[in-house]
């Protein structure tokens, strides 16, 4: 009996096989387990009813819970250091994670002194400085303003910092990547707020600044801010969680995840940048002459292959699906590759989920391993015809002082046991 | 009248009516927003600019300011500015030195003024914004002193912090109109 794996078109050395045929051929029954991943099924088992057919389950609840059988999905937090109390970030489990909204309580988390428990009905957001006439806003009265909805990534600057190190770690997609998520954010158009205080002609920029116990602040233009920002007040439909700036933070579509300040209490406008410690000590790019670069804001053209990544394993050789997600802080991801071996030969893989602007876009491509050694990667490119570059080429350009803004290809390799490792190329 | 317009107060009204809350006539101006005067605003607009402007009134010496820092600082800091861990390190350092260069208040910042608005807003960690104005003009001049960058017992105000150099206020380039 001919095996049909074999009749699949190849697009790609080693194995890669054309996108077309995750939408005709019902490729999901021949996939194989990666373990790591999920729990493999066990069709052995006898088909006989089950325990949980025969007696009623609990009843409709006020608040919804996950599966037990799903709890290994958790945010992976670092230590906590005694020096920033309340500081320090939790990454999202990307490798668990399918298409491409992120789950609030999964969403990843950075918090400069931790999360503050705010009270709505003592919360102002203050718009003063270059303005006809300072204002003050109360949570309820900015809940009965015109609002809109959008899905954005968001994205830490220092996430995937680590791949600028010497050594390639021994990580997984969560903790070498999981500074990225993706949700849809509603909220009120910054500029509406603006307009209502009246910019006056020589402010320039906007200070930022939550009600955390660091308080926070960023600069940011004035043309950016008068854009898309928004005043973020809810995520994924419901109201922004602690972790994320109840009861308001800002929105900054594209662009480097700490400027997105949660907690907002204060829109100052001024002249120029307020030069705050998180955009001079930190968030700035020093180069290899020894420049440091000052408010680069866009988070790069990205991807990476979240199945199968490190530390997983593949169980035997045949047919698998290679996913992952794509984002550019510059628009939207038109294109994503894969290679199979290294990036010596590139195949197209299937964009899935819609593309939009600034979101998380996911790809796939099945995949037949024939046992051995070889190297997984992905390449994206988006609407302004950015691509992604390799390390080494991200490395040429940025030196390795800077561990802000990584964007550089992503490799896994895969061994003959099947296990998947972070490594460069 | 505008369409827009109309369905705006329309929109506004029929939320009002659902969360119970205050009457139409508040929504009819230009907006919600409560004015508030820059003066009201004292004590919560701490945004300190390069240019010394949020600065408060008051004054300090950096020799005043040891006896701050000693108390409050240095547990983290270390007793020469030289940390404790991570990136508590606040002097020395030197960004022309080979490898990786350490980064410090001294060798890095741009600007004085981001000291002043920092400790003020953010230090010290486990009690921020416990210093009054003018501890922290103290331990700016005594972050200043450690680093070579200001005299022990030169009044720092907020004529003189706006007027300091900072050793690496060129390395910095502003790359917000290159995106």
């Amino acid at each position: 009996m001919s095996n049909p794996i074999n009749s699949l078109e190849k697009v790609a050395g080693n194995g890669l096989i054309n996108r077309r045929h995750l939408l005709g051929l019902g490729l999901g029954g021949a996939g194989l387990a990666i373990t790591g991943s999920v729990m493999a099924a066990d069709n052995a088992l006898p088909f006989e009813i089950p325990s949980w057919s025969r007696q009623p389950g609990p009843g409709a609840s006020g608040y919804g819970t996950r599966s037990s059988h799903t709890e290994y999905m958790q945010r992976l937090a670092g230590n906590p250091n005694p020096v920033y109390p309340g500081g320090g970030s939790s990454r999202s489990p990307l490798q668990y994670l399918q298409g491409t909204i992120t789950p609030n309580s999964l969403h990843f988390e950075r918090h400069h002194a931790g999360i503050p428990a705010i009270d709505p009905a003592g919360h102002k957001l203050v718009i003063n400085g270059l303005v006809r006439q300072p204002l003050s806003f109360n949570y309820e009265d900015l809940l009965r303003y015109p609002m809109v909805s959008k899905i954005h990534f968001l994205e830490c600057s220092g996430n995937s910092g680590s791949l600028f190190g010497a050594n390639a770690s021994d990580g997984t997609a969560q903790s070498l990547h999981g500074l990225v998520s993706c949700a849809e954010w509603t909220g009120i158009p910054l500029s509406t707020l603006l307009d209502e205080a009246g910019v006056l002609p020589e402010a320039s920029w906007i200070a930022a600044v939550g009600a955390d116990a660091a308080s926070m602040g960023r600069s940011i233009p004035i043309n950016k801010a008068l854009d898309d920002v928004l005043l973020a007040l809810y995520q994924n439909g419901e109201p922004v969680r602690p972790g994320q700036g109840y009861p308001m933070r800002l929105f900054v579509p594209g662009w480097e995840g700490n400027l997105n300040v949660k907690w907002l209490t204060q829109i100052k406008l001024t002249r120029g940048p307020s030069n705050f410690r998180d955009e001079t000590s930190k968030y700035s790019d020093t180069m290899a002459d020894r420049s440091s670069l000052q408010f680069t804001f866009p988070m790069g053209c990205k991807s990476l292959i979240t199945s199968p990544s490190g530390q997983m394993a593949l169980e035997r050789r045949g047919l698998y699906q290679v996913t992952g997600i794509a984002w550019s802080g510059a628009g939207s991801i038109r294109r994503v590759e894969v290679s199979a071996d290294g990036g010596q030969s590139w195949a197209d893989a299937l964009i899935e989920s819609q593309q939009s602007d600034r979101a998380l876009t996911r790809f796939r491509i099945p995949w037949q391993w024939q046992g051995g050694s070889t190297v997984l990667q992905s390449r994206a490119t988006d609407d302004k015809g950015n691509v992604q570059p390799t390390r080494d080429a991200l490395i040429a350009t940025n030196g390795l002082i800077n561990r802000y803004h990584y964007h550089g290809i992503q490799s896994w390799s895969v061994v003959d046991s099947g296990e998947v490792r972070n490594v460069y190329v | 009248m505008s369409m827009f317009k109309q369905t705006f107060i329309l929109v506004l009204a029929s939320t009002s009516l659902l969360f119970g809350f205050t009457s139409l006539a508040q929504t009819q101006g230009a907006g919600l927003g409560t004015p508030v005067s820059e003066s009201l605003l004292e004590n919560f607009d701490q945004v300190v600019e390069p240019d010394g402007s949020g600065l408060p009134e008051g004054n300090g010496t950096a020799l005043e300011g040891k006896l701050v820092y000693d108390e409050k600082c240095q547990v983290c800091h270390g007793a020469e500015g030289e940390g404790t861990s991570g990136n508590t390190r606040i002097v020395g350092g030197d960004i022309n030195s080979s490898g990786n260069p350490i980064r410090t208040v001294g060798s890095f910042w741009p600007w004085a003024s981001t000291i002043f608005d920092y400790v003020r807003r953010a230090m010290p960690t486990d009690a921020p914004k416990s210093l009054t104005d003018t501890e922290v003009y103290q331990v700016t001049a005594y972050v200043l002193y450690m680093n070579g960058i200001f005299n022990q017992s030169t009044v720092l105000n907020s004529d003189s912090l706006a007027a300091i150099e900072m050793p690496n206020r060129d390395g910095f380039i502003d790359r917000s109109q290159v995106q």
